[in-house]
């Protein structure tokens, strides 16, 4: 069967013959027509007027037409509402229908069916195919609830849709609990703080039950919404990750990176010393490396997601640094990101190798990917310095092939190489300036000034080559404007006598003669400083650089953390957020990735308290948090000294909250120089109390076999909000009215944007009790309680105004002043 | 999720338009052609970004698939997804082509409709789809028969069908690798891996549960430990470390991870059954030993040793040796000690053919390369000289150790099925830089 003529036809009057035969008595004929008609649909030609026609075809026993006539209805019936009525009571009969293929047609298509009045006769056949028998069209039913959620988002909460989207959760058949997921995470994105898909550690286990049962589909979408789960706990997150870890072995890359994303997002909450933290991260590296024999284009997004991985978690691929070697034939995007890897990778075991791969690169064909070689050699020699040498005579080969582009780009990396190790390798200086005249970039050009003017003393004839500059000053871009401005005032400053002339010239021509308020400017100051103050202008100009960083091109961190959370999707591969991209985005994920954030801040982020240079060489880092009813101190040690440290111990001052620790430090081997050692020291707050200021301080004073050391820290106060906080409702009642108004406290938070059920949701997490909770006047009233260890109790009244992203906060409290200052820590 | 899918051919030309979603135009399908296929320079990237709609394209010979969207969507499951609808075509009709795409419009359209539901990927398995989406028109199914198409389609075994036949119980399965090697001019290996696939063709009836077995060093490991000490040292020496692998999706992945063992219930026909990566203790089939000589500006003298390193009773076949030359190559003599040898003007090659090698040989080729002179700066980038070869065997050193096949409900045991195992060790990328 060829269906190919139906392209061809392109005769004038075609409408005219189409109509016709659309209403030919023979079966045969009318289907013929509709797919001559598809076939006009496809290659952009309006075949709108035929609707009438077409749908008059649709009353027929045959699947096949009647897929067809679907298919144009669905293109069409937004351009003719008023026809497309006419469809509407097939689709009705359709899903009625005892064939389960016919049904779940029929409740599909009408989904797609954008026209309003249709949706108004939709949610009956759609309520019903939602608990139909057959799974087939409950998947498909799960599917349109989010494709009406798209036409009117008002309807389907109105007619209880999203419970019943709820429900199939936990449907016995994985392909529709995949749907069912797939279509609320959706939903939720445009209801950020819904909480709509209400994850639970018993909705949780349901998806892990679907994930080892759904195709490789209904994997990702289960895995990219459990991704989005905060654990309560360690051994929450634990065991999520072990049974998702299975997935890394499937034979779908989208599969593969989504599960990454999970345990990398999870990782965070794992203690980093347990043995499981070490085994996992080590089950990390072998399918991200399969991921690269994958085809080109999945080796592209994978490359991407490598790139944040290991920025993020150097350690994992650490070891595996020839598989982004690039072979020869690989696409140009692979190769350019492979690089980009490589670079990451580079270190002091591996340089050898990847200089004699990058010398390799240098003289490919492709000039973007020879100059990010190029690039990326002088950056091995910033980063590693026992290449450095190395380096810059690879680079000097380079120069002496005289490919232009190759020139210019060393000539620009060797001017970083210069600030990185100053007074090294300025022998190579002659050679750089014999390209003086083939460097015609203005990247390039910049850079041979620079390293003209700074390097002019041991240049003989620097007076000249910069004058040569200044022929065509006008031409040249601002960047190598500047730069031969300052270049000139250092040649001044360093030879006055013989470049008097020159430097008048090109503070005239920077001043007088230019358009640039920045060249101006510039020119101003220096004109000034040199009239006024030579000394002065001296110390300015040829003052010590700051060193230049080893890495460049880093993500920014908050941002990285955010891209974690997107591994495998659009955002990682563009590496950037995705509202930066997708219009009106807000959705669940940036929702979540600041959850993240506020969880990290508990779970990791560890503040220095006593920096190394004020400890001889001990530093400690650490945190305070709460898990289990028990508070801890998590610090990190560190021996930056030269000698090992034993005998360690810890005693905390008297403070606020009688905080002690309750076992002795345990560090019971010596700390080796550069090594490092997490602990969690458990407190209690039975000890002596004295009131500090701040309230939170707590001091602390270590010893090891060096030295004793004191430090401070302010301890967060959620971790004295104990677990026992939320006060019966009468009681909250009377408390509440007998605390007198002096003690009470009004604040507002400021452009938070939570509803009421997330707010609480978030603040009993931090043992923070809702008590009740009321509307008045459309506002969200919270009444909150917590106590503290040392028994006070704080009573909390929350007013949040949908919309108003401030929320106004009225706090009361029975004790004394000394609880005043509480209130004002704790939000 | 997907927005939309277009499938073009080489001009630009649309064959297929399909739009899942709202905010996906008919203009998006020429912007893919004007910024994307009627680009001017090469392709920089399978992500394109034009006005807030991202492409994701591939290619199948000259024939475009393009999905589109607007939204944060899973960028490797499109990739996937796109792959996976190209199996699909090709399981229904052969190869992708404008001809077969166009003569089958019909039947692509109810394939999007099926396999993309409002932009979310469904059951792609052809064996499943096959059972309802044919092009014979809708035959009269009892309503059994519907309830089994649609408890396949969404099932837990997706994959298969019940209710499967066969006289002759018969399975086959072939160990494909290809091997892959830079090697440095002075023959040290820069790296060497091995890509592996398992391809299994079933004819089995009912639904048999298979366990595949091979000498994985992880497993043979942990048998050894309950084993005496003689057998353990045995063993282990014959066992391959395998870096890492990905199976069909009808393995039971959790199975795998706890306790290693590979069990399935296969589809029906041929399919893949894992993939896996190796990069120790590789058996490197052939050794390339090249020597490049310039002599003058306007001479170059290459002479190519191969060595080949099996056990001399085995065969290599196909082998194909490809020497770059200079792109101002004027005319080049060659002379080999085995096989045919030619100058491909273009394809800047030398191409040395041999079609049958023994293992534990050498040979050898020398060419004499005249050059025009040129006044290009630029030096000869001296592309490595690649290889290409067939081994029976496998150079990872993977064996299959069994193929356990239990079919409870069907009296037929693991004896009555036929098995047939192949080896095949293709050449990858293998190259040596000169």
């Amino acid at each position: 069967m060829t269906d190919s003529k139906y392209f061809t036809t392109n005769k004038k009057g075609e409408i005219f013959e189409l109509k016709a035969e659309l209403n030919n008595e023979k079966k045969e004929k009318r289907k013929e027509a509709v797919k001559k008609v598809i076939a006009a649909m496809t290659v952009g030609k309006d075949v709108s007027s035929l609707f009438p026609d077409v749908v008059n075809c649709m009353q027929t026993d045959n699947l096949e037409l009647k897929k067809l006539v679907y298919l144009y209805l669905m293109n069409y019936a937004k351009s003719q509402p008023d026809m497309a009525i006419m469809a509407v009571n097939s689709f009705v009969k359709d899903c009625e229908d005892p064939n389960p293929l016919i049904r779940a047609l029929a409740v599909r298509t009408m989904g797609c069916i954008r026209v309003d009045k249709i949706t108004e006769y939709l949610c009956e056949p759609l309520r019903k195919c939602l608990k139909d028998e057959d799974p087939y069209v409950r998947k498909t039913a799960a599917v349109c609830v989010a494709k009406l959620h798209d036409i009117n988002a008002q309807m389907v909460e109105d007619q209880g849709f999203l419970d019943s989207l709820r429900d199939l959760i936990a449907d016995s058949n994985p392909m529709v609990v995949a749907n069912a997921v797939a279509a609320l995470s959706e939903i939720s994105e445009s209801h950020p703080n819904s909480n709509l898909l209400d994850l639970n550690p018993q909705n949780i286990n349901k998806l892990l039950t679907a994930l080892n049962e759904c195709t490789e589909w209904g994997q990702i979408f289960i895995l990219d919404c459990l991704s989005n789960y905060n654990p309560k706990d360690e051994r929450e997150a634990q065991s999520i990750c072990e049974r998702v870890t299975p997935r890394l072995s499937h034979a779908n890359s989208a599969v593969v990176l989504s599960a990454v994303k999970v345990l990398m997002k999870f990782l965070e909450l794992l203690p980093k010393d347990s043995d499981y933290y070490g085994t996992l991260l080590k089950k990390l590296s072998p399918p991200l490396v399969t991921l690269l024999s994958g085809e080109p284009e999945v080796q592209y997004v994978a490359l991407r997601n490598i790139n944040l991985i290991v920025q993020k978690r150097p350690e994992i691929l650490k070891q595996e640094i020839k598989v982004f070697f690039v072979k020869y034939n690989d696409p140009i995007y692979v190769k350019l990101e492979k690089l980009d890897i490589m670079i990451r990778l580079a270190s002091q075991a591996n340089i050898a190798q990847v200089l004699a791969e990058l010398k390799e690169y240098a003289t490919e064909v492709d000039v973007d990917f020879v100059r990010k070689a190029v690039r990326a050699i002088g950056r091995c020699a910033i980063k590693v310095e026992q290449s450095a040498e190395r380096c810059v005579s690879t680079l000097l080969d380079l120069i002496q092939t005289k490919v232009n582009y190759v020139v210019q780009e060393a000539i620009v990396v060797i001017r970083d190489i210069f600030r990185k190790y100053p007074n090294k390798y300025e022998s190579i200086i002659a050679t750089l300036c014999e390209n003086l005249d083939s460097l015609d970039e203005p990247d390039a050009r910049a850079a041979m000034i620079w390293i003209v003017g700074e390097y002019a003393e041991r240049i003989d004839n620097a007076d000249e080559l910069l004058e040569s500059f200044l022929e065509g000053f006008h031409d040249e871009s601002t960047q190598v404007q500047l730069t031969l401005l300052t270049a000139i005032v250092k040649l001044f400053l360093k030879k006055p006598s013989e470049t008097q002339e020159l430097v008048q010239q090109v503070l005239s021509l920077a001043t007088q003669d230019s358009d640039n308020p920045d060249l101006r400017d510039r020119g101003y100051i220096y004109w000034r400083l040199l009239s006024t103050d030579p000394v002065t202008a001296k110390e300015v100009v040829l003052s010590e650089k700051p060193l230049i960083s080893e890495e460049t091109d880093l993500i920014e961190p908050t941002l990285l953390d955010e891209l974690i959370c997107h591994i495998g999707s659009l955002a990682s591969v563009y590496h950037k957020p995705p509202n930066a991209f997708v219009e009106g985005s807000h959705g669940i994920h940036q929702h979540s990735a600041d959850q993240f954030a506020i969880m990290k801040q508990y779970f990791s982020v560890l503040q220095v308290w006593l920096p190394a240079t004020k400890a001889k060489g001990l530093e400690i880092a650490g945190t305070f948090s709460r898990r289990q009813g028990h508070m801890y101190m998590d610090m990190t040690f560190i021996n930056k000294a030269l000698q090992h440290m034993t005998d360690f111990a810890i005693q905390f001052n008297k403070n606020s909250f009688g905080v002690i620790p309750t076992t002795p430090l345990p560090i019971h081997t010596p700390l080796m120089p550069n090594q490092s050692i997490d602990i969690s020291l458990p407190l209690s707050t039975i000890g002596p109390v004295m009131k500090m200021d701040p309230l939170n301080n707590l001091q602390v004073a270590v010893k090891n076999i060096i030295d004793v050391f004191y430090f401070s820290c302010l301890i967060p106060l959620n971790i004295f909000f104990v677990e026992d906080g939320k006060m019966e409702r009468q009681v909250f009642l009377v408390t509440w009215k007998d605390i007198p108004n002096e003690n009470e406290l009004q604040y507002q938070i400021k452009e938070c944007h939570l509803n009421a059920d997330t707010v609480s949701g978030k603040l009993q997490n931090n043992n923070i009790f809702t008590i009740a909770k009321r509307n008045v006047e459309g506002q969200d009233m919270l009444y909150q309680s917590l106590k503290l260890t040392n028994g006070i109790w704080i009573l909390a009244e929350l007013r949040i105004q949908p919309g108003n992203p401030n929320y106004t906060g009225k706090k009361k409290t029975n004790a004394t002043a000394f609880s005043y200052k509480l209130m004002v820590h704790i939000f | 999720m997907i927005g939309g899918l277009f499938i073009y051919n080489h001009k630009g030309e649309v064959l297929i338009s399909r739009v899942y979603r709202d905010d996906i135009g008919r203009n998006a399908v020429d912007a893919f052609r004007v910024n994307v296929i009627h680009a001017r320079q090469q392709v920089r990237s399978p992500v394109t970004n034009i006005a807030r709609t991202s492409f994701f394209h591939v290619k199948r010979s000259n024939i475009w698939l393009a999905a589109v969207t607007k939204q944060n969507v899973n960028a490797a499951m499109v990739f996937e997804f796109l792959y996976k609808m190209c199996d699909v075509m090709t399981a229904y009709f052969g190869k992708i082509s404008e001809e077969n795409i166009k003569n089958n419009f019909v039947l692509i359209y109810e394939l999007l409709d099926e396999i993309l539901d409002f932009g979310y990927p469904q059951n792609s398995e052809t064996g499943a789809l096959k059972t309802f989406i044919t092009q014979q028109g809708i035959k009269s199914q009892t309503k059994e028969e519907q309830s089994q198409i649609t408890s396949q389609v969404t099932g837990q075994i997706g994959w298969r069908r019940e209710g499967i036949k066969y006289r002759r119980n018969e399975l086959f399965l072939d160990v494909l690798e290809s091997v892959n090697l830079l090697m440095s001019p002075q023959g040290q290996v820069l790296s060497a891996h091995v890509s592996g696939r398992v391809v299994m063709k079933s004819y089995l009836s009912g639904m048999p549960e298979c366990k595949f077995g091979m000498n994985d060093k992880i497993v043979i490991d942990k048998q050894g430990k309950g084993g005496t000490a003689d057998d353990a040292g045995k063993s282990g020496k014959q066992s391959i470390a395998i870096d890492d692998c990905t199976f069909h999706q009808c393995v039971r992945l959790s199975k795998f991870d706890s306790e290693r063992s590979i069990s399935f219930i296969p589809p029906d026909g041929e399919y893949e059954l894992m993939r896996y990566r190796t990069t120790k203790d590789i058996i490197l089939p052939f050794r390339v030993i090249p020597l490049v000589r310039e002599v003058g500006r306007t001479k170059l003298e290459v002479k190519v040793v191969i060595k080949s390193n099996f056990k001399p009773s085995l065969l290599a076949q196909k082998i194909e040796v490809r020497i770059p030359t200079p792109l101002n190559t004027s005319g080049v003599q060659v002379i080999c000690m085995k096989g045919k040898a030619k100058y491909k003007a273009s394809e800047n090659a030398i191409v040395w053919k041999i079609k049958r090698m023994a293992g534990m040989k050498e040979s050898q080729i020398s060419a004499e390369i005249e050059l025009l002179p040129t006044n290009d700066k630029k030096k000869w980038a001296r592309p490595p000289i690649s290889m290409n070869f067939e081994v029976p065997f496998a150079p990872s050193g993977l064996k299959v150790r069994y193929l356990k096949v239990f079919e409870p409900k069907l009296n037929y045991s693991d004896h009555d099925v036929i098995k047939w195992v192949r080896y095949i060790g293709r050449s990858g990328i293998y190259e040596t830089r000169c």
